[in-house]
Protein backbone atom coordinates (compact mmCIF):
# COMPACT_ATOMS: atom_id res chain seq x y z
CA UNK A 1 0.00 0.00 0.00
CA UNK A 2 1.79 3.02 -1.38
CA UNK A 3 0.85 6.64 0.48
CA UNK A 4 1.75 9.72 -1.26
CA UNK A 5 5.08 11.85 1.17
CA UNK A 6 3.30 15.01 2.08
CA UNK A 7 5.32 18.16 1.44
CA UNK A 8 4.06 20.11 4.13
CA UNK A 9 2.06 18.79 7.00
CA UNK A 10 2.42 16.97 10.03
CA UNK A 11 2.87 12.83 11.06
CA UNK A 12 1.85 11.70 14.20
CA UNK A 13 3.30 8.49 14.01
CA UNK A 14 3.90 5.48 16.89
CA UNK A 15 -0.44 5.82 17.67
CA UNK A 16 -1.01 2.92 19.49
CA UNK A 17 -2.59 0.50 17.12
CA UNK A 18 -6.32 0.83 16.70
CA UNK A 19 -6.29 4.45 18.04
CA UNK A 20 -6.08 6.31 15.20
CA UNK A 21 -10.03 6.81 14.97
CA UNK A 22 -10.39 8.34 18.11
CA UNK A 23 -7.86 10.98 18.03
CA UNK A 24 -9.17 11.75 14.48
CA UNK A 25 -12.08 12.72 16.54
CA UNK A 26 -10.75 14.04 19.54
CA UNK A 27 -8.66 16.67 17.07
CA UNK A 28 -11.58 16.82 15.07
CA UNK A 29 -9.50 16.31 11.70
CA UNK A 30 -12.98 15.86 9.85
CA UNK A 31 -13.34 19.72 9.77
CA UNK A 32 -10.04 19.75 7.61
CA UNK A 33 -10.57 20.05 3.66
CA UNK A 34 -7.04 19.39 3.18
CA UNK A 35 -6.05 15.60 2.71
CA UNK A 36 -5.78 13.59 5.81
CA UNK A 37 -4.27 9.53 5.48
CA UNK A 38 -5.18 7.21 8.59
CA UNK A 39 -3.14 4.30 8.43
CA UNK A 40 -3.95 1.67 10.51
CA UNK A 41 -2.00 -1.55 11.71
CA UNK A 42 0.85 -0.21 10.32
CA UNK A 43 4.39 -2.93 11.37
CA UNK A 44 6.36 -0.53 14.07
CA UNK A 45 9.81 -2.75 15.17
CA UNK A 46 9.20 -0.76 18.46
CA UNK A 47 5.25 -1.34 19.14
CA UNK A 48 4.18 -4.49 16.44
CA UNK A 49 1.41 -2.81 15.23
CA UNK A 50 1.23 1.26 15.19
CA UNK A 51 -1.16 3.58 13.24
CA UNK A 52 -0.22 7.05 11.51
CA UNK A 53 -2.30 10.03 10.62
CA UNK A 54 -0.79 12.16 7.85
CA UNK A 55 -2.44 15.30 7.44
CA UNK A 56 -1.51 17.43 4.32
CA UNK A 57 -1.27 20.96 6.06
CA UNK A 58 0.41 23.01 8.63
CA UNK A 59 -2.98 23.71 10.74
CA UNK A 60 -3.28 25.32 14.27
CA UNK A 61 -4.35 22.16 15.60
CA UNK A 62 -4.51 22.04 19.62
CA UNK A 63 -1.94 18.58 19.85
CA UNK A 64 -1.73 18.88 23.75
CA UNK A 65 -4.34 16.35 23.93
CA UNK A 66 -1.96 13.67 23.05
CA UNK A 67 0.56 13.83 25.36
CA UNK A 68 -2.71 12.27 27.81
CA UNK A 69 -3.73 9.59 25.25
CA UNK A 70 0.09 8.75 24.51
CA UNK A 71 2.82 9.98 25.49
CA UNK A 72 4.89 7.57 22.92
CA UNK A 73 2.85 9.52 20.34
CA UNK A 74 5.60 11.56 17.95
CA UNK A 75 4.21 14.32 16.39
CA UNK A 76 6.64 15.25 12.99
CA UNK A 77 6.16 18.47 11.56
CA UNK A 78 7.12 18.48 8.12
CA UNK A 79 8.58 21.32 5.57
CA UNK A 80 9.55 21.18 2.09
CA UNK A 81 9.54 17.02 2.51
CA UNK A 82 11.64 17.20 5.27
CA UNK A 83 11.36 16.71 9.05
CA UNK A 84 11.28 20.40 10.35
CA UNK A 85 10.46 19.39 14.07
CA UNK A 86 9.66 16.93 16.21
CA UNK A 87 7.41 17.88 19.11
CA UNK A 88 7.99 16.25 22.44
CA UNK A 89 4.64 15.51 24.10
CA UNK A 90 3.90 16.20 28.00
CA UNK A 91 1.17 15.98 30.14
CA UNK A 92 -1.74 18.71 29.12
CA UNK A 93 -2.68 21.37 32.14
CA UNK A 94 -6.40 20.42 31.45
CA UNK A 95 -8.08 17.68 29.22
CA UNK A 96 -11.69 18.74 27.34
CA UNK A 97 -14.02 16.27 26.29
CA UNK A 98 -11.86 13.49 26.16
CA UNK A 99 -12.69 12.10 29.30
CA UNK A 100 -15.90 11.53 30.75
CA UNK A 101 -16.39 11.58 34.39
CA UNK A 102 -18.02 8.70 35.78
CA UNK A 103 -18.97 10.44 39.00
CA UNK A 104 -22.99 10.16 39.44
CA UNK A 105 -23.12 12.74 42.07
CA UNK A 106 -20.98 15.44 39.14
CA UNK A 107 -23.20 17.86 38.08
CA UNK A 108 -22.12 16.93 34.55
CA UNK A 109 -24.00 13.69 35.13
CA UNK A 110 -26.81 15.76 34.98
CA UNK A 111 -26.24 18.73 32.66
CA UNK A 112 -25.05 16.76 29.67
CA UNK A 113 -24.33 19.87 27.26
CA UNK A 114 -21.38 21.14 30.13
CA UNK A 115 -18.18 21.01 28.50
CA UNK A 116 -16.22 17.21 30.59
CA UNK A 117 -12.92 19.00 31.81
CA UNK A 118 -10.28 17.74 33.61
CA UNK A 119 -7.26 19.20 34.72
CA UNK A 120 -4.36 17.87 36.13
CA UNK A 121 -3.46 17.22 39.92
CA UNK A 122 -0.59 15.24 40.14
CA UNK A 123 1.68 15.65 37.15
CA UNK A 124 4.49 12.70 38.67
CA UNK A 125 1.82 10.18 39.06
CA UNK A 126 -0.29 11.72 35.89
CA UNK A 127 -3.40 12.52 38.11
CA UNK A 128 -6.53 14.04 36.10
CA UNK A 129 -9.21 15.78 38.72
CA UNK A 130 -13.02 16.80 37.07
CA UNK A 131 -12.85 20.39 37.41
CA UNK A 132 -16.34 20.44 38.56
CA UNK A 133 -16.44 17.41 41.43
CA UNK A 134 -12.81 16.57 41.61
CA UNK A 135 -13.04 12.96 40.78
CA UNK A 136 -10.10 11.43 39.54
CA UNK A 137 -10.45 10.37 35.41
CA UNK A 138 -10.84 6.48 35.01
CA UNK A 139 -7.70 6.56 32.50
CA UNK A 140 -8.69 5.10 29.52
CA UNK A 141 -7.06 1.94 27.89
CA UNK A 142 -4.87 4.45 24.71
CA UNK B 1 -12.56 40.88 38.53
CA UNK B 2 -15.03 39.09 40.48
CA UNK B 3 -14.18 36.71 43.00
CA UNK B 4 -16.09 33.44 43.53
CA UNK B 5 -15.44 31.33 47.26
CA UNK B 6 -15.87 27.28 45.32
CA UNK B 7 -13.25 25.64 47.61
CA UNK B 8 -11.44 26.93 50.66
CA UNK B 9 -8.14 26.26 48.57
CA UNK B 10 -9.89 29.76 46.97
CA UNK B 11 -8.59 31.32 50.31
CA UNK B 12 -4.96 31.98 50.65
CA UNK B 13 -3.60 31.78 54.55
CA UNK B 14 -3.49 35.63 54.37
CA UNK B 15 -7.07 36.13 52.62
CA UNK B 16 -8.31 33.44 55.54
CA UNK B 17 -6.49 36.03 58.35
CA UNK B 18 -7.93 39.13 57.20
CA UNK B 19 -11.70 37.56 57.34
CA UNK B 20 -10.73 36.55 60.75
CA UNK B 21 -9.88 39.92 61.48
CA UNK B 22 -12.94 41.21 60.28
CA UNK B 23 -15.36 39.06 61.58
CA UNK B 24 -13.49 39.53 64.95
CA UNK B 25 -14.35 43.61 64.39
CA UNK B 26 -17.73 42.80 63.23
CA UNK B 27 -18.10 40.75 67.05
CA UNK B 28 -16.62 43.98 68.55
CA UNK B 29 -18.09 46.88 67.01
CA UNK B 30 -21.17 45.66 64.92
CA UNK B 31 -22.95 48.62 64.36
CA UNK B 32 -19.63 49.89 62.57
CA UNK B 33 -20.92 47.41 59.83
CA UNK B 34 -25.27 47.76 60.36
CA UNK B 35 -25.63 49.62 57.09
CA UNK B 36 -21.91 48.15 54.82
CA UNK B 37 -24.60 46.09 52.17
CA UNK B 38 -27.34 49.16 52.31
CA UNK B 39 -29.20 48.58 48.86
CA UNK B 40 -27.18 45.06 48.09
CA UNK B 41 -29.26 42.09 47.67
CA UNK B 42 -27.77 38.44 48.52
CA UNK B 43 -29.67 35.35 46.13
CA UNK B 44 -29.82 32.27 48.65
CA UNK B 45 -30.16 29.69 46.14
CA UNK B 46 -30.93 26.31 47.85
CA UNK B 47 -31.45 23.54 45.87
CA UNK B 48 -31.63 21.19 48.40
CA UNK B 49 -32.53 22.13 52.00
CA UNK B 50 -30.73 23.64 54.90
CA UNK B 51 -31.74 24.83 58.31
CA UNK B 52 -28.19 26.47 59.84
CA UNK B 53 -26.22 27.49 56.47
CA UNK B 54 -29.18 29.46 55.16
CA UNK B 55 -30.67 30.91 57.97
CA UNK B 56 -26.80 32.16 58.73
CA UNK B 57 -25.91 33.61 55.00
CA UNK B 58 -29.68 35.04 55.67
CA UNK B 59 -28.92 36.57 59.16
CA UNK B 60 -25.50 37.50 57.63
CA UNK B 61 -26.66 39.88 55.19
CA UNK B 62 -29.42 41.18 57.12
CA UNK B 63 -27.39 42.62 59.82
CA UNK B 64 -25.40 43.98 57.33
CA UNK B 65 -28.04 45.84 56.40
CA UNK B 66 -28.60 44.69 52.59
CA UNK B 67 -31.74 42.13 51.68
CA UNK B 68 -32.20 38.70 51.08
CA UNK B 69 -33.93 36.93 47.95
CA UNK B 70 -33.96 33.66 46.78
CA UNK B 71 -35.33 29.86 47.26
CA UNK B 72 -35.06 27.16 49.54
CA UNK B 73 -35.48 24.20 47.64
CA UNK B 74 -35.51 23.30 43.99
CA UNK B 75 -38.79 22.50 43.55
CA UNK B 76 -39.67 26.52 44.22
CA UNK B 77 -37.16 27.29 41.38
CA UNK B 78 -37.07 26.64 37.54
CA UNK B 79 -34.74 23.91 37.94
CA UNK B 80 -37.96 21.73 38.35
CA UNK B 81 -38.70 23.33 35.18
CA UNK B 82 -35.40 21.65 33.89
CA UNK B 83 -33.52 24.91 33.87
CA UNK B 84 -29.51 24.53 34.24
CA UNK B 85 -27.66 25.69 36.83
CA UNK B 86 -25.77 27.99 34.58
CA UNK B 87 -29.16 29.98 33.33
CA UNK B 88 -30.57 29.97 37.07
CA UNK B 89 -27.04 31.74 37.53
CA UNK B 90 -27.53 34.15 34.98
CA UNK B 91 -30.88 35.20 35.52
CA UNK B 92 -30.45 35.84 39.29
CA UNK B 93 -27.31 37.67 38.41
CA UNK B 94 -29.99 40.25 36.82
CA UNK B 95 -31.35 40.65 40.56
CA UNK B 96 -29.02 40.23 42.60
CA UNK B 97 -25.05 41.43 44.26
CA UNK B 98 -23.97 38.06 45.54
CA UNK B 99 -25.06 34.22 45.53
CA UNK B 100 -24.63 31.77 47.92
CA UNK B 101 -25.91 28.28 46.33
CA UNK B 102 -26.63 25.21 47.80
CA UNK B 103 -26.80 22.11 45.55
CA UNK B 104 -27.05 18.49 45.99
CA UNK B 105 -24.33 17.73 42.68
CA UNK B 106 -20.89 18.16 42.82
CA UNK B 107 -19.61 21.27 40.82
CA UNK B 108 -22.58 23.07 40.83
CA UNK B 109 -21.48 26.18 42.23
CA UNK B 110 -18.66 26.27 39.84
CA UNK B 111 -20.85 25.92 36.81
CA UNK B 112 -22.85 28.99 38.66
CA UNK B 113 -19.69 31.10 39.29
CA UNK B 114 -18.27 30.46 35.52
CA UNK B 115 -21.87 31.45 34.17
CA UNK B 116 -22.31 34.82 36.17
CA UNK B 117 -20.71 38.07 36.63
CA UNK B 118 -21.59 38.36 40.40
CA UNK B 119 -19.75 36.85 43.36
CA UNK B 120 -20.77 33.07 44.26
CA UNK B 121 -20.25 31.09 47.52
CA UNK B 122 -20.32 27.40 47.31
CA UNK B 123 -23.00 26.48 50.84
CA UNK B 124 -22.67 22.90 50.12
CA UNK B 125 -22.38 20.39 46.89
CA UNK B 126 -23.38 17.46 47.75
CA UNK B 127 -20.53 15.31 49.82
CA UNK B 128 -17.75 18.01 48.15
CA UNK B 129 -16.85 21.03 49.71
CA UNK B 130 -18.36 23.18 51.99
CA UNK B 131 -16.60 26.35 52.45
CA UNK B 132 -18.13 28.50 54.83
CA UNK B 133 -18.22 25.70 57.53
CA UNK B 134 -14.51 25.24 56.70
CA UNK B 135 -14.52 29.05 57.74
CA UNK B 136 -16.93 28.68 60.90
CA UNK B 137 -14.64 26.08 62.24
CA UNK B 138 -11.36 28.37 61.49
CA UNK B 139 -12.78 31.42 62.89
CA UNK B 140 -14.18 29.04 66.59
CA UNK B 141 -10.23 27.64 66.12
CA UNK B 142 -8.93 31.34 65.72
CA UNK B 143 -11.32 32.36 69.02
CA UNK B 144 -10.50 29.84 71.40
CA UNK B 145 -7.16 29.11 70.98
CA UNK B 146 -5.70 32.70 69.90
CA UNK B 147 -3.80 30.56 66.84
CA UNK B 148 -3.68 28.15 63.93
CA UNK B 149 -0.54 26.75 64.58
CA UNK B 150 0.93 23.91 67.28
CA UNK B 151 -2.16 22.58 67.38
CA UNK B 152 -3.08 18.89 67.95
CA UNK B 153 -6.23 17.95 67.03
CA UNK B 154 -8.42 15.01 67.28
CA UNK B 155 -11.20 14.46 64.60
CA UNK B 156 -13.85 11.47 65.74
CA UNK B 157 -16.65 9.41 63.94
CA UNK B 158 -17.52 9.31 60.08
CA UNK B 159 -14.06 10.83 58.72
CA UNK B 160 -14.50 8.98 55.39
CA UNK B 161 -17.87 10.61 53.83
CA UNK B 162 -17.51 14.06 56.32
CA UNK B 163 -16.96 16.84 53.45
CA UNK B 164 -16.24 18.85 56.70
CA UNK B 165 -13.71 17.08 58.58
CA UNK B 166 -11.97 16.93 55.02
CA UNK B 167 -11.65 20.69 54.43
CA UNK B 168 -11.02 21.31 57.74
CA UNK B 169 -7.99 18.86 57.62
CA UNK B 170 -6.90 20.38 54.35
CA UNK B 171 -7.01 23.81 55.79
CA UNK B 172 -5.26 23.67 59.16
CA UNK B 173 -2.45 21.12 57.02
CA UNK B 174 -1.25 24.55 56.14
CA UNK B 175 0.00 25.47 59.31
CA UNK B 176 3.16 24.75 61.01
CA UNK B 177 3.31 22.53 63.79
CA UNK B 178 -0.17 20.96 63.65
CA UNK B 179 -0.68 17.12 64.06
CA UNK B 180 -3.90 15.34 64.12
CA UNK B 181 -5.57 12.00 65.36
CA UNK B 182 -8.17 10.25 63.64
CA UNK B 183 -10.49 8.46 65.81
CA UNK B 184 -12.92 6.14 63.61
CA UNK B 185 -13.77 2.40 63.17
CA UNK B 186 -11.73 1.11 60.25
CA UNK B 187 -14.63 1.59 57.88
CA UNK B 188 -14.73 5.01 58.13
CA UNK B 189 -10.98 6.50 58.09
CA UNK B 190 -10.34 9.42 55.94
CA UNK B 191 -10.16 8.82 52.44
CA UNK B 192 -6.80 7.56 50.57
CA UNK B 193 -6.36 11.12 48.98
CA UNK B 194 -6.59 12.84 52.41
CA UNK B 195 -4.11 10.74 53.61
CA UNK B 196 -1.71 10.92 50.77
CA UNK B 197 -2.00 14.49 48.94
CA UNK B 198 -2.51 16.13 51.86
CA UNK B 199 -1.20 14.48 55.59
CA UNK B 200 1.72 12.53 53.91
CA UNK B 201 2.44 15.01 50.92
CA UNK B 202 3.11 18.13 53.25
CA UNK B 203 4.82 15.29 56.31
CA UNK B 204 2.09 15.96 58.41
CA UNK B 205 2.35 14.05 61.68
CA UNK B 206 -0.97 12.06 61.74
CA UNK B 207 -2.34 8.59 63.71
CA UNK B 208 -5.34 6.97 63.05
CA UNK B 209 -7.14 5.00 65.86
CA UNK B 210 -10.05 2.99 67.30
CA UNK B 211 -9.60 3.94 70.43
CA UNK B 212 -9.61 7.59 72.90
CA UNK B 213 -5.92 7.45 74.35
CA UNK B 214 -4.85 10.75 72.53
CA UNK B 215 -7.04 12.65 74.07
CA UNK B 216 -5.32 14.29 76.73
CA UNK B 217 -2.81 15.99 74.69
CA UNK B 218 -5.58 16.80 72.50
CA UNK B 219 -6.24 20.93 72.18
CA UNK B 220 -9.56 20.47 69.94
CA UNK B 221 -11.46 17.26 69.47
CA UNK B 222 -13.71 17.76 66.36
CA UNK B 223 -16.86 15.24 66.47
CA UNK B 224 -19.20 13.88 63.60
CA UNK B 225 -21.56 11.68 63.36
CA UNK B 226 -21.29 7.96 62.65
CA UNK B 227 -24.42 7.00 60.84
CA UNK B 228 -26.07 3.53 60.61
CA UNK B 229 -26.30 3.32 56.64
CA UNK B 230 -22.20 3.74 56.57
CA UNK B 231 -21.87 0.21 57.90
CA UNK B 232 -21.49 -2.88 55.68
CA UNK B 233 -23.52 -4.99 58.40
CA UNK B 234 -25.92 -4.14 61.55
CA UNK B 235 -23.64 -5.93 63.89
CA UNK B 236 -20.91 -3.58 63.56
CA UNK B 237 -22.59 -1.03 63.59
CA UNK B 238 -23.70 -1.90 66.90
CA UNK B 239 -20.10 -2.88 67.88
CA UNK B 240 -19.39 0.30 67.35
CA UNK B 241 -21.22 2.87 67.89
CA UNK B 242 -20.83 3.55 71.50
CA UNK B 243 -17.39 3.97 70.89
CA UNK B 244 -17.81 7.09 68.59
CA UNK B 245 -20.23 8.84 71.07
CA UNK B 246 -18.89 11.39 73.35
CA UNK B 247 -19.67 11.58 77.42
CA UNK B 248 -18.69 13.27 80.18
CA UNK B 249 -16.30 10.20 81.50
CA UNK B 250 -14.46 10.10 78.27
CA UNK B 251 -13.49 13.71 78.65
CA UNK B 252 -11.86 12.53 81.94
CA UNK B 253 -8.59 13.06 81.37
CA UNK B 254 -8.80 15.85 78.57
CA UNK B 255 -7.08 19.08 78.76
CA UNK B 256 -9.39 21.64 80.77
CA UNK B 257 -8.66 24.48 77.30
CA UNK B 258 -10.00 21.63 74.92
CA UNK B 259 -12.30 22.91 72.41
CA UNK B 260 -14.56 20.74 71.46
CA UNK B 261 -16.57 21.03 68.24
CA UNK B 262 -19.30 19.66 66.23
CA UNK B 263 -20.58 20.88 62.76
CA UNK B 264 -24.37 19.87 63.29
CA UNK B 265 -26.46 18.69 63.54
CA UNK B 266 -26.37 16.48 66.02
CA UNK B 267 -28.23 13.42 66.53
CA UNK B 268 -26.71 11.06 69.59
CA UNK B 269 -22.61 11.28 69.58
CA UNK B 270 -22.54 13.69 72.35
CA UNK B 271 -24.33 13.27 75.07
CA UNK B 272 -26.22 16.10 76.24
CA UNK B 273 -24.99 16.52 79.73
CA UNK B 274 -21.57 17.57 77.85
CA UNK B 275 -23.36 20.32 76.73
CA UNK B 276 -22.95 22.21 79.93
CA UNK B 277 -19.35 21.47 79.98
CA UNK B 278 -17.52 24.69 79.46
CA UNK B 279 -15.24 23.05 76.72
CA UNK B 280 -18.31 22.63 74.41
CA UNK B 281 -17.82 24.95 71.50
CA UNK B 282 -20.31 23.40 68.98
CA UNK B 283 -22.94 26.41 69.80
CA UNK B 284 -20.49 28.81 69.35
CA UNK B 285 -19.76 27.30 66.31
CA UNK B 286 -23.06 28.11 64.90
CA UNK B 287 -22.77 31.63 66.05
CA UNK B 288 -19.14 32.20 64.47
CA UNK B 289 -20.78 30.93 61.07
CA UNK B 290 -22.48 34.02 60.79
CA UNK B 291 -19.86 36.15 61.65
CA UNK B 292 -17.47 34.48 59.31
CA UNK B 293 -20.30 35.03 56.93
CA UNK B 294 -20.95 38.66 57.52
CA UNK B 295 -17.06 39.17 56.27
CA UNK B 296 -16.91 36.80 53.80
CA UNK B 297 -19.89 38.86 52.08
CA UNK B 298 -17.84 41.81 52.76
CA UNK B 299 -14.86 40.88 50.75
CA UNK B 300 -16.79 39.27 47.88
CA UNK B 301 -18.69 42.46 47.82
CA UNK B 302 -15.27 44.60 47.86
CA UNK B 303 -16.91 46.94 50.55
CA UNK B 304 -14.13 48.12 53.34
Amino acid sequence: MTIDSIINGIVLDHIPAGKSMEIYKILNLSRLDCQVAIIKNAVSRKLGRKDIIKIDSILDVDLSVLGYIGPGITVNIVHDGRIAEKRSLSLPDEVRDVIRCKNPRCITSVEQELPQVFCLADREHGVYRCKYCEAPAEREKY
Amino acid sequence: MKKDLISISDLSTGEIMELIHTAQDIIADPDKYCEKCRRKKLATLFFEPSTRTRLSFEAAMLELGGSVIGFSQAAASSAAKGESVADTARTVSCYADIIAMRHPKEGAPLVAAEACPIPVINAGDGGHNHPTQTLTDLLTIYREKGRFDHLKIGFCGDLKFGRTVHSLITAMSRYEGVSFVLISPEELRVPDYIRTDVLERNGIPYKETENWSDMPGLDILYMTRVQRERFFNEADYLRLRDVFILTEDKLAGARPDLCIMHPLPRVNEIARAVDADPRACYFKQVLNGKFIRMALILKLLRIG
